[in-house]
């Protein structure tokens, strides 16, 4: 039994007409509920999903030879494609032992180490760019690593799931679940978010810190599309590469 | 076997496709003429005579070496079975193989098919190298405590020394656990150019003050056996009191509360009832300690014992940049990987992290790798399973 079957609870079922009218009837927005009712017309089907689009947008954007922090690199996929195809310095740091030892059999330099606890220190700027792909929801404390992110980097790049994206909004408004979908696979329970966000959330952290954009991708209609900020209702997952100010 | 000699289940015997078979002690004598070693702590020594083992072939490009550097009591014999185990303190060989039988050996993690595995026994120790057990050519008695003092730094020189007369200008490797792991520090920091990886194990850059202070007791109770003399105790009754209990104080931070607890809890030896006595052996932990410190005493010598707990007390690779680790770090230009076990209360795991965060501050990439274990210190030799898929890995590429 998969997990989300044990929670009574699946991701791609599309919602019934009968769960939008509950919706309505509870004198929500109303202009909210007609766009995702529209979105769940065009998505009836569960989305082709698109495995780790991120690393390829980075292999794409980032020039070969530079230097690579990846925070929460997992078992090294990203690193290993940066350092073998584009020649790059790469470090990964990862908290979970058996996913270093990964990294190690296919030679990814890791520091197996826990980023809350801001164990190493790295030099003021000292790689071209710094990658939090899908860690920053798992962190304790976000915020000091992303400023540390944008001390240790020239650049930060930045991917989350969006917890402001109209699925995610659905599952917790209409069906009054914990959202289950691509890039929020887990139950409630044994999820590694524990700080969920929205693109407007971010967005928002990010000029109130004069934090540049950059660059954004998002995964929209399970595509990679260039990203603007008004997108949060309708993309999936975003890709952002930061700046300080 | 572990640092207590105790059997594994998998142990090779040498016949086994595994081992390296039967092996023979190499000698050669540094310094018999021309300028003696200059000492890092003031001093000179001559001549100096080097214990080492190899195993496996150097391929023609004279770059498959992988040097190996023994813990505190260990000594150059890493792998297979000593062909001839004579000598006062060699008794313990007959039973057992090297003390890393495990990692080395044709297709084990340091695979002798393909490396040519180098190990040396270290200055002032007690097995084969110049130490305070030998004789002082100019006054024909052994030296005692006239030795002079030696360091990390010069165990490290004299390695290249031994590099230099086998003909290896590159180390493919140098890996060491424990004390071992900061000679191979000193050695990627003293001769970069010759080290392309480096592999560590349980050990810092430096002691902490609790290893310092274990260090301390340990010569204490050596020191202030009756037997001891100032170190002249050669021809007479050896200090083996002092030295047994500094073993099973040696012993006891090896491993850790858990282990201890799993192992022995307050199961009584041999009995049911205590016999009510303060001396005696009555719990399963004072048993085996002192099983220890019998077996330790008869293959070790207690002036050994304080020259190289002194030379591990006094190493700080911070040194190499004038007390900045970072700086020190950035000389390195071996590929690192650093192993700190999570029990490990002599070199717990933020104290390995010390010099991976140095290397990272100096810019380096690194690898590191804290593995969860109940084993204590003892577990760089102990978690064969996750270290030999490190080893492994990190020698692959």
């Amino acid at each position: 039994m998969k997990k989300n079957e044990q929670i009574g609870h699946s991701t791609d079922l599309p919602p019934s007409i009968g769960e939008l009218r509950t919706f309505t009837a509870y004198n929500l927005d109303i202009s909210l509920a007609a766009k995702v009712q529209e979105l769940l017309n065009t998505h009836a089907s569960a989305p082709n999903l698109i495995g780790r689009w991120q690393d390829q947008v980075i292999l794409d954007e980032i020039p070969s030879g530079s230097s690579v922090l990846d925070l929460g690199c997992g078992a090294g996929d990203l690193l290993f494609q940066l350092i073998h195809k584009l020649k790059v310095r790469g470090q990964g740091v990862e908290l979970d032992s058996q996913a270093v030892l990964k990294s190690i059999d296919r030679g990814v330099p890791v520091l197996n180490v826990n980023l809350d606890l801001g164990l190493v220190d790295f030099a003021d700027q000292s790689f071209d760019y710094v990658i939090l792909e899908g860690t920053l929801p798992t962190l304790r404390s976000p915020l000091p690593i992303l400023k540390e992110m944008l001390r240790v980097g020239r650049r930060g790049i930045v991917s989350f799931p969006n917890f402001g994206h109209w699925r995610v909004r659905f599952d917790l408004t209409i069906r009054g679940r914990m959202p289950i979908t691509r890039g929020l696979p887990h139950g409630w329970h044994d999820t590694p978010n524990i700080h969920l966000f929205t693109l407007a959330d971010f967005t928002d952290w990010c000029a109130i810190n004069e934090v540049n954009i950059k660059g954004a991708f998002g995964l929209t209609d399970s595509q990679v599309q260039p990203l603007a900020e008004s997108d949060n209702l309708t993309v999936e997952e975003a890709l952002l590469f930061l700046e300080k100010g | 076997m572990n640092v207590d000699g105790q059997f594994s289940n998998s142990i090779h015997g040498p016949k086994h496709p595994q081992s390296v078979g039967y092996t023979r002690a190499q000698k050669v004598v540094f310094y018999q003429s021309g300028p003696p070693l200059k000492l890092a702590a003031g001093g000179k020594l001559a001549p100096i005579e080097v214990e080492y083992e190899t195993y496996g072939n150097l391929n023609q490009a004279r770059d498959n070496a992988v040097l190996i550097c023994h813990a505190l009591t260990g000594d150059a014999h890493v792998a297979g079975w000593d062909e001839n185990p004579e000598g006062p303190l060699r008794d313990y060989r007959r039973n057992k193989p090297g003390w890393w039988d495990e990692m080395v050996g044709p297709d084990k993690p340091i695979d002798t098919h393909r490396f040519f595995v180098i190990c040396a026994n270290v200055l002032g120790s007690c097995y084969g190298t110049t130490g305070p057990m030998c004789f002082n050519p100019t006054t024909g008695r052994p030296y005692g405590l006239t030795f002079p003092m030696v360091t990390v730094a010069d165990w490290a020189a004299l390695k290249i020394k031994l590099l230099d007369y086998l003909g290896l200008q590159i180390l493919y490797a140098a890996i060491g656990g424990s004390m071992g792991g900061q000679e191979a520090l000193e050695i990627a920091l003293g001769w970069p150019e010759r080290v392309q990886r480096l592999i560590i194990l349980s050990a810092g850059s430096r002691l902490g003050a609790q290893g310092l202070a274990f260090n301390a007791v340990a010569r204490h109770s050596i020191i202030n056996d009756p037997n001891f003399k100032d170190g002249n105790y050669y021809d007479g009754p050896r200090p083996l009191a002092g030295l047994a209990a500094a073993r099973m104080l040696g012993h006891i931070t090896y491993l850790s509360e858990e282990s201890m607890g799993h192992k022995f809890g307050r199961r009584l030896q041999s009995k049911d009832v205590p016999d009510f006595t303060p001396i005696g052996v009555e719990f399963e932990v004072e048993s085996y300690l002192k099983h220890q410190a019998e077996n330790f005493v008869a293959r070790y010598d207690a002036n050994s014992y304080l020259y190289i707990t002194r030379a591990v007390d006094y190493y700080d690779a911070s040194v190499w940049g004038e007390m900045d680790l970072a700086r020190a770090a950035s000389r390195i230009t071996a590929r690192l990987l650093v192993v700190s076990f999570s029990s490990d209360w002599l070199f717990p795991p933020e104290s390995c992290r010390e010099l991976v965060s140095a290397m990272c501050r100096a810019g380096r990439t690194v690898t590191y790798v804290d593995i969860p274990s109940p084993y204590g210190h003892d577990a760089f030799l102990v978690e064969t399973t996750t270290i030999s898929r490190l080893i492994h890995s990190f020698l692959s590429i």
